[in-house]
């Protein structure tokens, strides 16, 4: 029954942080000072210079469209929701006239999430390791090393970590590369070869920042394990140091990290945007930026649109761990 | 005040005094500023550091020490007003959340998990757009506060459900306390810690997500803000043209004032658990 | 079994404080000894020596402890903890967190088991699981269960099923009866001493309650504000309190019934 409820809850949530997301998404436009369709008009006439009547009045018709600016104010957030929810069309890109937005999203998605997924498993395991040794032995000077590493790198904005490395591996030293350019034939080493090797930055990046809060909390976690009952009596049945880690501690540690994982994962997914457009990488946070300089108001909203819902769901996605892992809730 | 010494983590001490000398690059030193740092070619360009330009100058002119007070001070006004309006309503809605319960509570629990859900950035990205590609910082401060009062109204409103359950709650309100008082007197300074907790956090958050769409070139280019400095930099390649301290002073400063605000607000958040335990 | 010579023990280094002062006792082979007193009278700080837990600032200042298992050398209690789990095992007090949460109880029963044992054939051991405690009366659905979803009594009376499956000589039960009502506690009683009898091994029982001691314990040890203040069979010390503090304690105990008859119920319970 507990379980029922939780996912019952959990997805209440999730219908309410896309009807508050899209609901923004909708009426921040209505709400600017400018007129986005004729701001976006010129900006598009400044930057392709020539253009004959006709054409200006087919993007018209089109801006008038991605923005729903035909029929009542209802009308129209039943058309946008319509559009996002159940067509997934945001109709021709406008600066890559005529690629559908969604096209240009689902060739971007993947870079994205495949970038915050492994940078965020390697800060995470790598977070586990050093926070579970650190708060088993908090006094060893290893232990107060590794912490102080951790307070002095997790404050550190994402984007100066990114400068920091690309200045220092790709500049200085240069032996990364300083934008991202993917070569190799389709299901080629040379293409695997080629995306790693233009992903380990912009991952280091993320992977710098995020693991000092691994180290911290899962610190704090062990050192509050510990000293429960139940870790004690394991101890006192002559368990090892390592089999008290790995079945009671560290299973116990899991909880609370997947909460603030997926508390965090919006704000990873900004840092992710940061580090894409530092590094040049190919994922959303790129396609966003692109959209903005271009004025690429279909593009815009379709990413941004896409972004909530991308993290929403892996918010949800995230929370439903933790049944997997706390009996407590699945036999409740 | 011995007491204060002894009771207090090390490094609430460590972060004060970061704080303590980057608010006064911030607070008290652009008030002696002798010509605007704004304004370009004031200064020779590209000068490195003299008597009179003790950090050199841009390659538009201006000093670089003086210009990274004024940056200091926006960021840090932004900062601060963004994190005590945030703070104002997330208490007052967590506490009505917590306190008052029922479908209230309901509703206002499901906008925060709502917003803390949705990525700021996308938003003030479309914001900034919106606004002719570069934002304000009163519009990004008042996006930000949209979206950070739920962190502390989130917490303050589990605090205030347990407190609910406590004893000297309930001995108040049987001994015929008025409502609001109990709030107030009782529930008020326990919540105190963990809002002071959040306040730093939240100075943190709108500093580093105002700078982060400054760095990408989508604040307020014509304000001095911590952000705006380093995208003119990296603008006017001041990497390529070895200029290291014009980017390197806000880097330097920014990682200090987050250090320094990280270690207050861990330090009172483990203060603030400390007494929860022990009552 | 575990002979304990003028033992001092005490927490912290610089500033010492005394827990238990010059100590001495015997515990012998196939036997319940009770140790009682209040809280604060040093009964738990000596059984975690006995044990050899020296964590948390647990320090041994004078004399000694040492234990003569079976099959082994004597050895002192500093290095009691390569027995843990073959010689002596452990009843902790069944609270609400004594168990792993996330762990079902017949990995919890196997875990402080030597590796060999450990491992092999799962389903062999499930079998000897369950056969095993069928013997203690206990469903074998237990085995598959969550801690959270026993009830305080069946925590306890698994706590004391994982304690003896390694049939160690001597079981050390820490206030296994505190904060259980007395239906629950009789059975939990009546389990140990059957265990005791099963094994013929030594059960060594800690409680506050005079009441649990008088219905199983053969002997007594009385401890009060970190001293041993008088042992001895537990019918002689009802009959016949030396010590002032044992005097009051049992003037304090309610009288209900005598104590032949609890001793017989339960002895003839056993078989």
């Amino acid at each position: 029954m507990r379980l029922v409820n939780f996912i019952a809850g959990r997805i209440a949530v999730y219908v309410m942080v896309l009807a508050v997301g899209m609901t923004i998404l909708f009426f921040v436009p209505r709400f600017a000072p400018t007129d986005p369709v004729d701001a976006m008009l010129a900006k598009i006439a400044v930057q392709s210079g020539y253009m004959d009547a006709s054409q200006v009045d087919a993007l018209r018709a089109s801006l008038s469209d991605t923005f729903g600016l035909d029929g009542s104010l209802l009308e129209q957030y039943g058309a946008f929701l319509r559009r996002v929810f159940v067509e997934f069309d945001f109709g021709p890109s406008l600066s890559m006239y005529p690629t559908p937005v969604m096209e240009l999203i689902s060739n971007a998605l993947p870079w994205t999430f495949g970038l915050l997924f492994s940078a965020t498993i390697i800060a995470w395991v790598l977070g586990n390791f050093v926070g579970l040794l650190a708060g088993w032995k908090p006094n060893s000077n290893a232990g107060r090393a590794m912490e102080g590493l951790a307070i002095c790198l997790y404050p550190i904005p994402y984007y100066i970590v990114a400068l920091i490395l690309s200045v220092l591996f790709s500049y200085v030293w240069a032996i990364f590369p300083l934008t991202t350019t993917i070569r190799g034939a389709p299901w080629s080493w040379d293409l695997v070869r080629s995306i790693v090797w233009n992903s380990f930055l912009p991952a280091m990046a993320i992977v710098i920042t995020t693991f000092g809060w691994w180290i911290i909390s899962v610190k704090a976690q062990t050192q509050a394990l510990k000293e429960e009952e139940f870790v004690r009596y394991a101890r006192l049945k002559g368990l090892s140091d390592a089999r008290l880690l790995g079945r009671y501690i560290l299973p116990n540690a899991l909880l609370p990290q997947i909460t603030f994982l997926a508390l965090q994962i919006g704000l990873m997914f900004n840092g992710s945007l940061i580090t894409e457009i530092i590094f040049d990488y190919p994922g959303l946070g790129l396609l966003i930026y692109k959209a903005v300089l271009q004025g690429d108001y279909n593009l815009l909203m379709g990413t941004i649109s896409l972004s909530i819902v991308a993290v929403a769901t892996a918010t949800m996605i995230i929370d439903f761990l933790y049944p997997l892992i706390d009996p407590r809730i699945r036999h409740g | 005040m011995r007491a204060l010494f002894q009771d207090n983590p090390f490094r609430l001490y460590i972060g004060l005094a970061l704080l303590l000398i980057v608010s006064a690059i911030g607070l008290v030193l652009p008030w002696f500023t002798p010509v605007d740092p704004l304004e370009w070619y004031t200064a020779p360009r590209n000068q490195g550091p003299s008597g009179a330009h003790p950090l050199g100058t841009t390659s538009l002119g201006q000093d670089i020490f003086w210009l990274l007070t004024w940056a200091v001070r926006n960021s840090l006004i932004l900062g601060v007003s963004v994190a005590f309006l945030s703070t104002l309503i997330g208490v007052f809605l967590g506490l009505t959340a917590g306190y008052v319960g029922g479908g209230l509570d309901r509703f206002l629990s499901f906008l925060m998990d709502a917003l803390i859900c949705i990525p700021t950035l996308p938003i003030l990205i479309l914001l900034a757009a919106l606004f002719g590609g570069q934002l304000s910082l009163v519009a990004a401060g008042v996006a930000l506060v949209v979206f950070n009062w739920p962190f502390p109204g989130r917490q303050v409103r589990a605090v205030a459900l347990s407190m609910r359950e406590r004893e000297f709650v309930n001995v108040a309100w049987f001994s015929g306390e008025r409502r609001s008082r109990i709030l107030t007197r009782h529930i008020f300074p326990y919540i105190a810690g963990w809002s002071a907790a959040n306040f730093i956090n939240t100075v943190l958050v709108a500093i580093a997500t105002e700078s982060a769409l400054a760095v990408i070139g989508l604040s307020s280019a014509s304000q001095a803000t911590v952000g705006t400095m380093i995208y003119w930099a990296l603008k006017y390649q001041a990497l390529l043209g070895e200029r290291y301290i014009w980017i390197g002073a806000p880097v330097v400063v920014i990682v200090a004032l987050f250090i320094g605000l990280f270690l207050m607000s861990s330090g009172l958040a483990m203060r603030s658990s400390e007494r929860r335990m022990s009552i | 079994m575990i002979e304990v010579d003028n033992v001092t023990l005490g927490y912290g280094s610089r500033n010492f404080i005394t827990a238990v002062d010059g100590a001495s006792m015997t515990i012998g082979r196939n036997e319940i000894v009770g140790v009682a007193g209040e809280s604060g009278s040093g009964k738990s700080t000596l059984m975690r020596a006995i044990y050899g837990d020296f964590s948390t600032g647990l320090r041994l200042r004078s004399g000694r402890i040492t234990a003569t298992f079976p099959d082994r050398a004597p050895i002192d209690c500093s290095e009691m903890r390569k027995t843990w789990w073959q010689d002596i095992s452990y009843v902790p007090q069944g609270s609400m967190s004594v168990l792993n949460p996330l762990m079902k109880v017949h990995k919890q029963l196997i875990d402080g088991l030597p590796k060999h044992k450990r491992k092999g054939d799962r389903r062999a051991i499930r079998r000897d699981l369950e056969t095993f405690l069928a013997g203690l009366d206990l469903d074998p659905s237990v085995l598959d269960a969550y801690p959270h979803q026993l009830s305080g009594g069946m925590r306890q009376r698994v706590l004391v099923a994982i304690a003896s499956y390694v049939g160690p000589h001597l079981i050390l039960a820490d206030e296994p009866t505190t904060a259980l009502d007395v239906v629950v506690q009789k059975r939990i009683l009546l389990m140990l001493v059957e265990i005791q009898r099963r094994l013929g091994n030594t059960l060594v029982l800690v409680s506050h309650d005079l009441g649990v001691h008088y219905q199983i314990a053969d002997r007594l040890i009385i401890m009060f504000k970190g001293e041993v203040v008088e042992t001895g069979p537990t019918d002689e010390i009802f009959a016949n309190p030396k010590h002032e503090y044992t005097q009051r304690l049992i003037g304090s105990l309610p009288r209900l019934g005598t104590r032949k008859s609890t001793v017989t119920a339960l002895r003839r319970a056993t078989p």
